[in-house]
C-alpha cells in the first residue's frame, strides 16, 4: 500500500506537487493519469525518497522510502529517466543492485530471462534501444520481487507486443495481492490496464476512482443532429438550455450539422417535432476516453495549447 | 527483442535471503560498479604505466644531461639534497593526474547517466552508499598506489644510482615512499568529494585541476612571504611534504603535519559531501 498525505513539492516558485493525497490499494493497479507536466514523476520520486517534499509525507506499507531495510525487496521503481551506466552491461547493473540488497546473484538471471534481455545481459547498456531499456528497468524493479511496484510512463518506446507484454506483467502481478501504481499520459492506455485511477493535473488530485467511475463521470454526452432548419433549430436549443457548440457548413442537400450539449437526444427531438423542423439525423454521442481526460484535466495543462483540443507530448519536464 | 518471456515472478522466500543487507554487501556492490566500467579500468592501468614511465623517463634524461655535462650544479644539488623526493615528484606530478579524474568520474559519471537514481533507491539512507564507495576506491588505491610509488623508487633510484645512490634504508626514504602511495590515495579521495559536490564532471574535474595544479601557482606570485604560507596549507603542497625524505628549512610544516593538512582538506570536503548528498534532490 502506498499513502501520500498533503504532498507538496516545489521547484524555485513553481508548485510541482501541490497538497496531494491519495492512497494506492494493493491487488490492483491503479493508473496515475495526468498531462504532460501534471507532476506525476516528482509524485513517484516524493514516495521513493529521490526527492525531498516541502510539506506532507508519503509512506510504502506504513514506512517512509528512507525507513526501509532493504528498499529494493519491497520497492520496485522504473523511473521515466533513464538510471544505468552506459559503459556497464546489464548483468553488471543489475548484480551491483542485487548485491547492496544481500539478493542472491542467480536471481540476476531470473529478472534478465523475466524480461527477455538474456541474450544481450553481457552488452553494454548503452547500446540498448529504448525498448530494451525498459526491459533492463522492469528487470531491476523486479530484482527483489517487491510487492509495490512504481512504473513511470512503462509502455514509452515499447513495440505492441511489448506494450501488451507490460500490460499483462501488471494484471498478474496485482492478481498476485501486490500493489501496482503506473503512471500514464495516455487514457487510452490506462482505461484496458488500469482497475482504479488517480486523475492529477497541475499538481492537484483531479479525480481518484475505479476506471469505470472516472470514465462514466466525465464522459460529455453529446448530440448530432442534421438539419435544414439550423439557424431555427439552434435558436430554440439555446432556449431550451442546450447549448450548441458547432454548426458545420451546409452540405450538398442544404442541411448543416449541429452538436448539442446539455440535452438528451430524446429532448432535441422533442423539440423539433414541435416546432415541426425536419430533421435528417439525430445521433447520440459518446465522448472517447481521450476526450473525457481531456476534459478531466482542461485548465490544468502544464504545456498545452490552450483552448486547442492537442496534447503535446514532448518528454514530461517534471525539473 | 521479439521473444517476451511469459510472466512468472518468482517467488519472494526462493530468491531473496531474508538477512538485512549490510555495510559489506555495499562494498561488494560498489566494487562491482568500479570493476565494471571499461573506462575506470583504462584510467588505473594508465596511472600505473604512466607514473612509472615517466619516473623512469625524466630521470633517465637528468642523468644523460649530468653525463653530458650539462644541467648545472644546482638542480644536481637539490636532487642530491634529496633524492626519494625528486624521483617521486618526477611521476606524480602528472600521474596524479589520473587519478584526480578517476576520482571525479567515480561520483560525476552516476550523475551524467542517471545511475544515480538506482544506487539511491537501494540505499536512500545515501551516506553509506558515498561510505562504501569511498572506502572501495581507497582501498583499491592504496594498493595501486603503493605498487607505483615503489616501482617508481626502485626504477629511479636504479636510473640515479651512479650519480646519487640513494637506499630504502636511508634515513625517511621508506617513509617517503609508503608516504607517495599514501598521498595518492587520500588525493583520490579528495577528488571524489569535490565529484560528489559538484556533480558535474567537467565542472569537478576544472575544481581540482584548479586546487592541485594551478593555485600553488597563483599562490606563489603572492607577495612576501604570504605565498609560502598559503602553500603550506594548499591540500597537494602539503600533501607532497611527506614524499620528501626530510623537512627543509624552509617547510613550514614537517612531512606528517603535511599529510595531516591533505587530510584534514579531504574530511572536510567528504562531509560536506555526504551532508549535501542526504539533503539534495537527486
Amino acid at each position: 500500500m502506498i499513502e501520500a498525505r498533503d504532498l507538496t513539492k516545489r521547484f524555485g516558485d513553481k508548485t510541482a506537487v501541490d497538497h496531494l493525497t491519495f492512497t494506492v490499494e494493493p491487488g490492483r493497479v491503479t493508473g496515475f493519469l495526468g498531462p504532460n507536466g501534471a507532476g506525476k514523476s516528482t509524485t513517484m520520486r516524493l514516495i521513493l525518497g529521490l526527492d525531498r517534499p516541502q510539506g506532507g509525507t508519503a509512506t510504502i506499507n506504513g514506512q517512509p522510502y528512507r525507513d526501509l531495510a532493504n528498499p529494493l525487496r519491497t520497492v520496485g521503481a522504473l523511473l521515466e529517466a533513464k538510471s544505468v551506466h552506459t559503459g556497464r552491461s546489464a548483468r553488471n547493473h543489475l548484480l551491483f543492485l542485487a548485491q547492496s540488497q544481500g539478493i542472491r546473484s542467480r536471481r540476476v538471471d531470473e529478472v534478465l530471462s523475466l524480461v527477455g534481455l538474456q541474450d544481450v545481459a553481457g552488452k553494454r547498456a548503452g547500446g540498448f534501444s529504448l525498448g530494451m531499456s525498459q526491459r533492463l528497468g522492469i528487470a531491476a524493479a523486479m530484482l527483489g520481487d517487491p510487492q509495490v511496484l512504481l512504473l513511470d510512463e512503462p509502455v514509452n518506446g515499447l513495440d505492441p507486443e511489448g506494450v501488451l507484454w507490460i500490460r499483462n506483467l501488471m494484471k498478474d502481478l496485482a492478481a498476485d495481492g501486490r500493489t501496482i501504481l503506473v503512471s500514464s499520459h495516455l487514457m487510452n492506455e490506462m482505461a484496458v490496464t488500469a482497475d482504479h485511477l488517480i486523475v492529477i493535473g497541475r499538481g492537484k488530485l483531479i479525480v481518484a476512482d475505479s476506471t469505470e467511475a472516472v470514465i462514466a463521470r466525465s464522459t460529455d454526452k453529446s448530440v448530432r443532429v442534421r438539419t435544414p432548419d439550423a439557424a431555427r433549430l439552434a435558436d430554440l436549443i439555446t432556449r431550451a438550455g442546450g447549448k450548441v457548440l458547432a454548426g458545420d457548413p451546409a452540405s450538398a442537400n442544404g442541411a448543416e450539422v449541429l452538436t448539442v450539449t446539455g440535452m438528451e437526444a430524446a429532448g432535441v427531438g422533442e423539440l423539433a417535432a414541435s416546432a415541426s423542423i425536419v430533421l435528417h439525423e439525430l445521433t447520440p454521442q459518446l465522448a472517447s476516453l481521450e476526450e473525457a481526460f481531456m476534459e478531466l484535466t482542461s485548465g490544468s495543462l502544464e504545456f498545452g495549447t490552450h483552448g486547442a483540443d492537442s496534447i503535446r507530448t514532448h518528454e514530461e519536464s517534471t525539473r | 527483442m521479439t521473444t517476451a518471456s511469459p510472466v512468472t515472478p518468482a517467488r519472494a522466500p526462493a530468491a531473496v535471503s531474508g538477512r538485512r543487507a549490510g555495510f559489506g554487501h555495499l562494498l561488494l556492490a560498489e566494487w562491482t560498479k568500479i570493476r565494471s566500467v571499461r573506462s575506470t579500468v583504462w584510467t588505473l592501468i594508465l596511472f600505473v604505466v604512466l607514473t612509472i614511465g615517466l619516473t623512469a623517463g625524466l630521470t633517465a634524461l637528468i642523468v644523460a644531461s649530468w653525463n653530458r655535462g650539462r644541467g648545472g650544479g644546482g638542480a644536481h644539488a637539490t636532487i642530491a639534497a634529496d633524492p626519494v623526493a625528486f624521483i617521486l615528484g618526477a611521476g606524480i606530478d602528472l600521474g596524479q593526474l589520473t587519478i584526480c579524474v578517476l576520482g571525479v568520474l567515480l561520483i560525476t559519471a552516476e550523475y551524467s547517466t542517471g545511475v544515480i537514481r538506482a544506487s539511491l533507491l537501494a540505499v536512500p539512507q545515501r551516506i553509506p552508499m558515498l561510505a562504501a564507495k569511498a572506502t572501495v576506491f581507497a582501498g583499491l588505491l592504496i594498493v595501486l598506489a603503493e605498487i607505483v610509488a615503489f616501482g617508481s623508487f626502485l626504477v629511479g633510484s636504479a636510473l640515479l644510482h651512479s650519480r646519487v645512490p640513494v637506499a630504502l634504508g636511508d634515513p625517511g626514504v621508506t617513509r617517503a615512499v609508503i608516504g607517495a602511495g599514501l598521498y595518492l590515495t587520500v588525493l583520490g579521495l579528495f577528488a571524489l568529494a569535490v565529484g560528489a559536490l559538484i556533480r558535474h564532471t567537467a565542472g569537478a574535474v576544472t575544481t581540482v585541476i584548479g586546487i592541485v595544479f594551478v593555485l600553488p601557482i597563483l599562490a606563489g606570485l603572492l607577495p612576501g612571504n604570504w605565498g609560502a604560507h598559503v602553500n603550506a596549507y594548499l591540500p597537494e603542497q602539503a600533501g607532497l611534504l611527506i614524499t620528501h625524505a626530510q623537512q627543509l628549512p624552509g617547510d613550514l610544516l614537517s612531512p606528517w603535519q603535511g599529510f595531516g593538512v591533505l587530510c584534514i582538506w579531504t574530511a572536510l570536503l567528504l562531509s560536506a559531501a555526504a551532508y549535501l548528498l542526504r539533503r539534495r534532490d537527486a
